[in-house]
């Protein structure tokens, strides 16, 4: 990681050279979505709404929390239109 | 009356809820956040009985406000930085229409690059529009002068909006002692709205009209006209309230220890009061220095600077901002009310600060240091990390 | 002038502490201002909080760097922050841990006070083994320990201004305030 001290040590634009997928936010969370297939009627809302970008599908089309990025808001249990998403605190 | 010890961001909620607001339209960022939560709270409960808004953006709460304020409701709204940003087509809209509305910034940088940090750009980049501008040194002032606005703002002569400013985080997640009037207190100081000026419902009305070259330049010269008469309205409500509570802040321009000073810096918010203690610990070393309170920034205090002028040998300014091309904010407008004054002292800009880089006390004393020895030059950014730029 | 300085991990209640000293000193008549470390906040990542008391107007606002006291709600944190910082040689490090002040891993030198916050506030039914809030715990022994403000003003802070458990935080106050461990020992 560059370390900048000075003006002249830093790019002309603050543009990063790693975007910002690197930071884990994980540790934010108090509680974690959970998801039960059975009800999940793969409509994509809880995709739609999650602010950020912390639901991604697996080969079913079906919805897979990024629990690397998730920090809990619970926006896509509040949602969700079948109510198949119940927050579990974590720990 | 009674005193609390709390952040600068309750202390403008406390003054829209004695206010009687009747709409308030607001959107979170921070950070401005708590002052829209807790008037939520005020509404929730009962305690003060207003509409509140719920928008999807800044641009769309001023909005509201406007509209409101146009039919005749007592409006507030608050934000920040990026918020008040997106707002900025509507701030000219809100001076044009001559619509009272109140408004709390929290001074906080611009981005890119993103910060949180207090900045002065934001609303130093809205002095153009028509509204009243305050900037605010501490809570209690806050809490004062977002009282004192709602007054301005709706005189008659005035119907100008008006904004009052606070650091952020220096003031809006800081706590500390502040008296509240009580709701007796601020009734008498300020009566319901009047509403005479207004839009009136089932009337067939138009706000905004298309109006060609031949009458655009008097709609404009009235705003002027206004912010001409806020000056002097403001030092009456001031004393109204003064009367009523027994603080006085000062004026548009508060000044300390100026009468026997030779070298004067001129601050905006927060730095005022560590300007304070640094005066006093240069004066017990013997330098006459002393130290002049930007408060409004608009109406722009060219009376009392000129006055200030007539004093002192050296003037600084000390900017939270800076007009690209140009120097900082405050500076070029210290210069502009200098130029024609029949004393002009040596005048400097300090530019420091920005993004939230602290201002400590030994800071503001090596810009008084300098301002002592130094004719220039002109405009310096102050500490800046740099092998170049001579500071 | 007096500067303390208060670290902790988001949710331990290291600003609500910060606050509650302000509201304490207030109450004896004295001047006081407090704010939180101006970052983004977030639970279990370390918080600073500041607060000065004074008898007349503070002249000052700006972050604390030289502070008289420090405060460490959790004890973990000094393995990967430098917590004493800019602690002024005469002045105080408390720490929240069941550790006696000359075992306490620290390269500062003056005196140094430990209290056991986290037993007492889990005695007193204040948060959980996971999440302890310590924060009035602290708040007694730091009374104790400095004396920059009394028991009572603490007591009464703490039963004004404590959002829930209120008896319960008092508890917690008046018990941390007979524990604080060795009050002057200089290394």
């Amino acid at each position: 990681m560059t370390s900048y001290e000075m003006e002249e040590d830093l790019p002309e634009a603050p543009i990063a050279t790693t975007p910002s997928d690197v930071n884990h936010t994980a540790s934010w969370r108090t509680f974690r979505p959970v998801i039960d297939l059975k009800i999940c009627t793969k409509c994509n809302v809880c995709w739609k709404f999650c602010p950020d970008d912390a639901v991604a599908f697996d080969g079913e089309g079906y919805p897979v929390i990024r629990l690397d990025y998730c920090k809990g808001c619970a926006i896509c249990a509040e949602e969700c239109r079948p109510k198949a998403i119940t927050m579990v605190k974590e720990e | 009356m009674v005193e609390l010890v709390i952040s600068g961001n309750y202390a403008q909620s406390y003054a829209a809820k004695l206010a009687r607001v009747q709409v308030v339209s607001a959107y979170p960022i921070t950070p401005q956040t708590a002052i829209v939560e807790k008037i939520a709270e005020f509404v929730a409960s009962g305690v003060l009985p207003a509409e509140y808004i719920k928008v999807e953006s800044e641009h769309s709460a001023l909005q509201a406000c406007i509209s409101a304020s146009a039919l005749g409701a007592r409006t507030y709204t608050a934000t920040s930085s990026q918020g008040l940003l997106l707002m900025h087509e509507l701030l000219h809209w809100a001076a044009g229409a001559r619509t009272p509305v109140v408004m709390g910034v929290v001074n906080r940088a611009v981005a890119p690059p993103w910060s949180i940090w207090t900045d002065h750009t934001d609303t130093i980049a809205q002095r153009d529009t028509g509204w009243i501008q305050f900037y605010g040194e501490s809570n209690q002032e806050v809490l004062d002068t977002t009282l004192m606005a709602f007054r301005l703002a709706e005189h008659p002569e005035v119907r100008l909006p008006a904004m009052v400013t606070e650091d952020a985080f220096y003031l809006s997640h800081t706590v500390e002692p502040v008296d509240i009037p009580s709701q007796e207190e601020v009734d008498a100081f300020l009566p319901p709205r009047e509403r005479s000026s207004t839009i009136q419902v089932g009337v067939g009305m138009r706000l905004g009209s298309f109006t060609g070259p031949e009458h655009y330049m008097e709609f404009r010269h009235k705003i002027a006209r206004a912010m001409g008469r806020a000056r002097d309205v403001f030092l009456e409500v001031e004393d109204d309230y003064a009367r009523l509570t027994g603080r006085n802040h000062g004026g548009l321009l508060p000044t300390y220890k100026v009468e026997d000073a030779d070298t004067v810096l001129v601050t905006m918010g927060t730095a005022t009061t560590t300007a304070r203690g640094v005066v006093d610990a240069m004066r017990a070393d013997g330098h006459k220095v002393g130290l002049a309170k930007l408060r409004t920034f608009r109406p722009f205090p060219v009376q009392e600077l000129r006055e200030l002028a007539t004093l002192v040998d050296r003037v600084g300014v000390l900017d939270r901002s800076f007009t690209f091309g140009a120097a900082g904010a405050a500076f070029t407008e210290v210069a502009g009310a200098l130029y024609t004054a029949p004393q002009r002292p040596l005048l400097r800009d300090f530019v420091a600060g920005l993004g939230g880089r602290d201002i400590t006390a030994a800071t503001v004393r090596e810009a008084f240091l300098d301002l002592l020895t130094r004719d220039g030059p002109e405009s310096a950014w102050v500490e800046l990390k740099s092998r170049t730029e001579a500071s | 002038m007096i500067e303390i300085r208060f670290h902790g991990r988001g949710g331990q209640g290291a600003v609500i502490a910060s606050e509650l000293l302000a509201q304490a000193a207030f109450l004896e008549g004295k001047h006081p201002q407090s704010f939180p470390f101006f970052g983004v906040e977030r639970r279990g990542a370390p918080v600073t909080a500041f607060t000065r008391i004074d008898d007349a107007p503070i002249q000052i606002r700006t972050s604390i760097t030289s502070p008289d006291i420090v405060v460490v709600l959790d004890a973990g944190l000094m393995r990967t922050i430098n917590v004493t910082a800019g602690l002024k040689p005469e002045g105080l490090l408390l720490v929240n841990s069941e550790k006696a002040p000359d075992q306490v891993e620290t390269p500062f030198k003056g005196r140094v006070a430990t209290i056991d916050a986290t037993n007492i506030a889990l005695a007193h039914g204040l948060g959980s083994k996971a999440m302890p809030i310590v924060n009035t715990a602290v708040l007694g022994g730091l009374a104790r320990a400095s004396g920059i403000v009394s028991l009572d003003s603490v007591r009464k802070a703490v039963e004004r201004f404590v959002p829930a458990k209120q008896q319960a935080n008092v508890l917690a106050v008046e018990d941390a305030y007979q524990h604080v461990v060795n009050l002057a020992v200089v290394r």
